[in-house]
């Protein structure tokens, strides 16, 4: 079974995010960026079955400016077996990347594709869902676990209150939550030996895509910061602040 | 203008998110109808009907609808939806697994988790975890959009809506739910409580959670965690407060043992009072609280549950 994995290239996690004098967006001049931590999971998952016997082929794709083949590198050394990039410099949301995805699966057939739950950015949360709508595929949303037998993927979800159990036909697209596995590192020969593995290069116009945001970015605002506290010395002195102060308890 | 709240509901009863989710509707303007999805719902949908400000309820109640599956409520929310000018759900996991596929089905863009309502077409978001408000506009003419619960004051109850039966039944084949397991708890809903107490990485292990319960119960709060506790296996994972996890916005939210890393940080921040117990006093979490107190923890809750 070929599995089809989506990555983004996003802010590097530990970066303090700094907003743009003119609000217009935040800063990402000379920002470390860094492959999304959810998708890193989708990887680290697409890996996993592939050593099981699972997968047979692992195909990782981006959608993004030239310098996201940093991330699709990356997945290489992870243990991706080739790449797909669809090259474009304009800002793309969920829908648009969902199309230009959609239009990868129809050429690629995989089994099963996996992508994070929400990139770290945009904190959308809908690429996933909205593929799925696209192919027509069912969907495994929050996964902490993925077990795929007899042409069927079991798919243990993280929801609101605990964990819920679905089975889906495949193919079938699922998105990663945190637990489903603890991501590795790419060693330094698997990285040398990634950058002679194939990447093809693609438009979104190749792919008969539009994928520009339709969604209108009007401004972008730090938010409101909060007044400084003060240090108490006592439980007591918590107590009392609490109580006569903050009137929070009573 | 029209408007399409999908109702959120568990074991039978309306959530509380649903107050919230119309009362973002109220803010936009027009008649709010609310979907009543699932299998034996109607006592949710008479609570529903009973929400200020809701016009008429839509009950769909069939077996296909049964644990609200993305693939059938999906396709039943986007064959009602040519009626709305907008859908709207709470941001939760229910929300959040179906409403992108509404948006895709109907070929239009989802805004998620608003925290403000500018106008009908324009909204406020918090991206990069929280770190920057975004103002967003969208100029699709069916806006799908899921609100985060904490955002919006719950509208109260008072109405007398009508319930109607909706006939459409999706057919769901490429799914099929085996099982849940929801964590067992007698304490509010970490979302909904006007207390909130959690426990880091500090805490050490999972026993020493104990130490929260008393002063939990004492403020009728509900305990929560960080995503350091939680990895560490000390709770379970719908325990987590934070990007990752549950975003809450309670009166009084007390972290203890718990660094403030941004991750967290994005998950409580909009508490009205923070109280901080962390032995580091460079820890980041003191410069979000209001009140801080550098103390061990083993010492400090002893302390604080008998003095409550």
């Amino acid at each position: 079974m070929k599995v089809l994995v989506a990555v983004k290239r996003v802010i590097d996690y530990n970066v303090k995010i700094r907003v743009k004098p003119d609000n217009s967006d935040v800063d990402l001049t000379n920002v470390k960026m860094a492959m999304n931590p959810f998708c890193e999971i989708a990887v680290e998952e697409a890996v996993r079955l592939k050593e099981k016997g699972v997968a047979t082929e692992i195909v990782a794709v981006t959608i993004g400016p030239k310098a996201a083949q940093e991330q699709l590198r990356t997945a290489l050394a992870l243990g991706a077996d080739r790449a797909i990039h669809v090259e474009t410099d304009e800002r793309v949301e969920s829908l648009g990347a969902a199309k230009a995805l959609a239009k990868v699966v129809e050429a690629e057939q995989p089994g099963l594709v996996i992508l994070g739950k929400q990139a770290i950015d945009t904190d959308n949360n809908q690429t996933g869902q909205m593929l799925a709508a696209l192919t027509g595929l069912p969907q495994g949303t929050f996964a902490s676990e993925v077990v795929i037998e007899n042409d069927k993927a079991q798919v243990t979800r993280e929801i609101d209150g605990g964990l819920q159990t679905i089975e889906l036909t495949l193919p079938a697209i699922v998105t990663t939550d945190l637990r489903l596995n603890e991501p590795r590192y790419a060693k330094l020969p698997d990285i040398m030996k990634a950058k002679k593995k194939p990447m093809d290069v693609k438009s979104p116009s190749d792919l008969g895509v539009e994928v520009a945001s339709k969604v209108k970015l009007l401004k972008v605002e730090p938010p409101a910061e909060r007044q400084g506290g003060i240090k108490v010395g006592s439980v007591d002195e918590l107590v009392d602040k609490l109580k006569n102060e903050a009137k929070v308890i009573s | 203008m029209s408007i399409l709240v999908l109702a959120e509901h568990h074991d039978g009863a309306l959530a509380g998110a649903t107050a919230h989710v119309v009362a973002a509707a109220q803010a936009i303007g027009g008649d709010i109808d609310v979907l009543v999805a699932g299998e034996n719902v109607a006592a949710v949908a008479e609570a529903a009907a009973k929400l200020d400000g809701v016009a008429k309820v839509r009950l769909a109640d069939h077996a296909a609808y049964a644990h609200l599956l993305a693939e059938p409520t999906a396709a039943l929310i986007a064959e009602l939806a040519g009626d709305y000018s907008h859908v709207l759900a709470a941001a939760s996991t229910t929300g959040k697994n179906v409403l992108p596929r509404v948006a895709a089905l109907k070929d239009v863009s989802q805004i998620s988790e608003i925290i403000a309502v500018e106008s009908p077409d324009t909204f406020k978001r918090p991206i990069y975890a929280g770190n920057a408000i975004a103002t967003v506009q969208s100029e699709d003419a069916l806006k799908v959009i899921t609100v985060r619960p904490t955002g919006f004051d719950a509208v109260g109850e008072g109405g007398s809506a009508s319930v109607e039966a909706v006939e459409f039944v999706a057919d769901n084949a490429q799914s099929t739910f085996i099982k849940e397991e929801l964590a067992q708890s007698d304490r509010p809903e970490l979302g909904a409580a006007k207390v909130v107490i959690s426990g880091g990485r500090g805490m050490g292990n999972g026993e020493n959670f104990k130490l929260l319960e008393g002063i939990a119960d004492k403020l009728g709060a509900a305990i929560g965690a960080s995503r350091a506790a939680v990895d560490a296996g000390f709770v379970p994972n719908d325990m987590q407060v934070g990007q990752t996890g549950k975003i809450v916005a309670p009166e009084l939210y007390i972290a203890v043992g718990i660094s403030g890393a941004i991750q967290h940080l994005a998950g409580m921040k909009d508490s009205k009072v923070i109280v901080a117990i962390n032995k580091d006093e460079e820890a980041p979490i003191f410069q979000v609280a209001d009140y801080g107190l550098v103390a061990d923890l083993f010492e400090a809750l002893p302390e604080l549950e008998q003095k409550l």
